[in-house]
């Protein structure tokens, strides 16, 4: 009967210590949500306000019929894309290829130090055409 | 990111090679934006015809071989309308109008030295064989014909998609052209070697595209072309061409000759492939220049040959045509409406002003 007793509110425990973690869950709302569309190969918004230490989940929705970008780093950064030889990037932070007519996630973390990067599409000719933006991190 | 320039510099000097060693007939190109793999080369200058006559439209223009190594370069060209047929362009036909135009500078000079988005499929309407060249017309919406372009192996520059939703809007029939590169080596094609094609459209508006001709170029770039006009009357245009002031770098659109066509110039050109619709005589000639830097070219040429001398604002891309039945006619007519009233209420009320008391 004890035994039965303390399997009981062993269970009742770990129920509340499930709910009270569910709980917990819910209420963290994750990374903000930053929307861009790339439409007539622009970036819109252009201007984008971070703060220090910040993640911020970028959805990129690509409305044009051609291959599009999104690379995120500071002038040298942009450089090196601009001269690099990558025709296609992987999913990581901050760098992702966007298909004709697709949308595509990436996540980035800003630094906790305020900065002014940029952001950019390097297929050929897209950065001279106008396709970049500013992130402002203070 | 790919780079495109050290691909691109081996097309860029075949182009202007071939542009070199040809000559006159080289500065046949087409009247439509060029694609490649890696980026966009418009070098050289375009030369086209657009006649029009009896409601339809011939257009020739003719597209200059870049070499075997540029196996993806290809143009697309908007046209006003679906064309009947598309047939390989008579050999001399522009030709014989560059001489029609520059022996008579040469006189004048000796003289007195003085441009939806649905997307939905692109649907084939027409592909056809001329040459070495693979031509498919298309209809679709901006992105369904950019998407056709990419899946074929077209490279769209970056100004692409605005440029094709620009035509799209009025016109959504489009005409992509590539050289086969096996077909050319087989056929002995010569880089800078040119193709001439001659569409025929049916249309009650005739416009010539000329944004197209600054697809993939920068902005301070020139966009240098010779527009020839054969009309059964003196055109009116819009844009309105500047009169020519004899420099040949003289910028915008500047109208080098207006002139009824001479008889040997009708009868030269009828006399050459698929030209036998032209009348014997009594069309109007005009030359065109174009020698504007791209971002300035953001419209096309509308003509209209009526009589009427009031060419299409939209057809010249100055103004979005309107979606089914516009606003506007709505407007004027609940305006009519109102007017009518007012005057039927004074009338009324004068009338009643008028008659006797009792």
């Amino acid at each position: 009967m004890r035994s039965r007793s303390m399997v009981l509110a062993g269970a009742l425990a770990l129920l509340a210590g499930g709910s009270a973690a569910c709980g917990t869950a819910a209420a963290d709302p994750g990374p903000r949500t930053v929307h861009i569309t790339i439409h007539h190969s622009a970036f819109a918004p252009a201007l984008i306000a971070a703060r220090p230490g910040e993640t911020i989940r970028f959805v990129l929705e690509n409305t044009d019929p051609i291959d599009h970008e999104f690379i995120i780093g500071n002038q040298r950064v942009q450089q090196v894309h601009e001269e690099g030889t990558e025709s296609h990037h992987a999913a990581r932070p901050g760098e992702i290829s966007v298909p004709a007519q697709e949308t595509r996630v990436t996540t980035y973390t800003f630094a906790r130090v305020p900065a002014r990067l940029l952001f950019g599409c390097h297929l050929p000719g897209h950065y001279d055409y106008g396709m970049r933006g500013v992130i402002s991190i203070r | 990111m790919r780079h495109p320039r050290k691909v691109l510099r081996p097309i860029v000097v075949a182009s202007l090679a071939g542009v070199l060693i040809v000559g006159p007939v080289a500065n046949a190109f087409a009247c439509g934006g060029l694609v490649t793999p890696n980026g966009t080369v418009n070098l050289l200058r375009t030369t086209t015809l657009a006649a029009y006559h009896r409601g339809i439209e011939h257009y020739v223009t003719s597209f200059s071989f870049a070499g075997s190594d540029a196996t993806e370069v290809g143009s697309i060209v908007p046209l006003p309308g679906v064309p009947t047929d598309v047939i390989k362009g008579g050999d001399w036909t522009l030709q014989r109008l560059i001489i029609e135009t520059e022996s008579r500078r040469a006189s004048a000079l000796t003289e007195s030295f003085a441009a939806t988005s649905a997307a939905d499929q692109a649907r084939v309407i027409l592909e056809t064989e001329i040459d070495a060249l693979d031509v498919t017309v298309l209809e679709g919406g901006s992105v369904a014909v950019g998407e056709w372009a990419r899946e074929h192996g077209f490279f769209l520059p970056p100004d692409a998609p605005e440029v094709l939703e620009f035509y799209a809007r009025r016109s959504p029939i489009f005409m992509a052209v590539r050289f086969n590169v096996e077909r050319a080596d087989d056929q002995g094609v010569q880089e800078g070697q040119g193709t001439p094609v001659h569409v025929v459209i049916p249309t009650p508006n005739p416009w010539v595209p000329l944004r197209i001709l600054g697809l993939g170029r920068q902005p301070s770039e020139l966009v240098e072309a010779d527009v020839y006009l054969l009309t059964d009357r003196r055109p009116a245009t819009l844009p309105v061409a500047e009169r020519s002031n004899g420099d040949l770098s003289q910028p915008g659109m500047v109208q080098e000759l207006s002139e009824r066509a001479s008889a040997s110039l009708m009868t030269d050109l009828r006399s050459d492939r698929g030209m036998k619709w032209m009348p014997e005589k009594g069309m109007w000639l005009t030359h065109l220049r174009i020698n504007t830097p791209a971002s300035e070219l953001t419209h096309d040429l509308a003509i209209d040959a009526s009589g009427y001398d009031q060419p299409d604002p939209v057809a010249a891309g100055f103004v979005l045509p309107e979606a089914g039945p516009g606003v506007q006619p709505i407007l004027w007519a609940a305006l009519a409406a109102a007017v009518l009233l007012v005057l039927m209420a004074e009338v009324t009320r004068r009338r009643s002003l008028a008659s006797p008391t009792r």
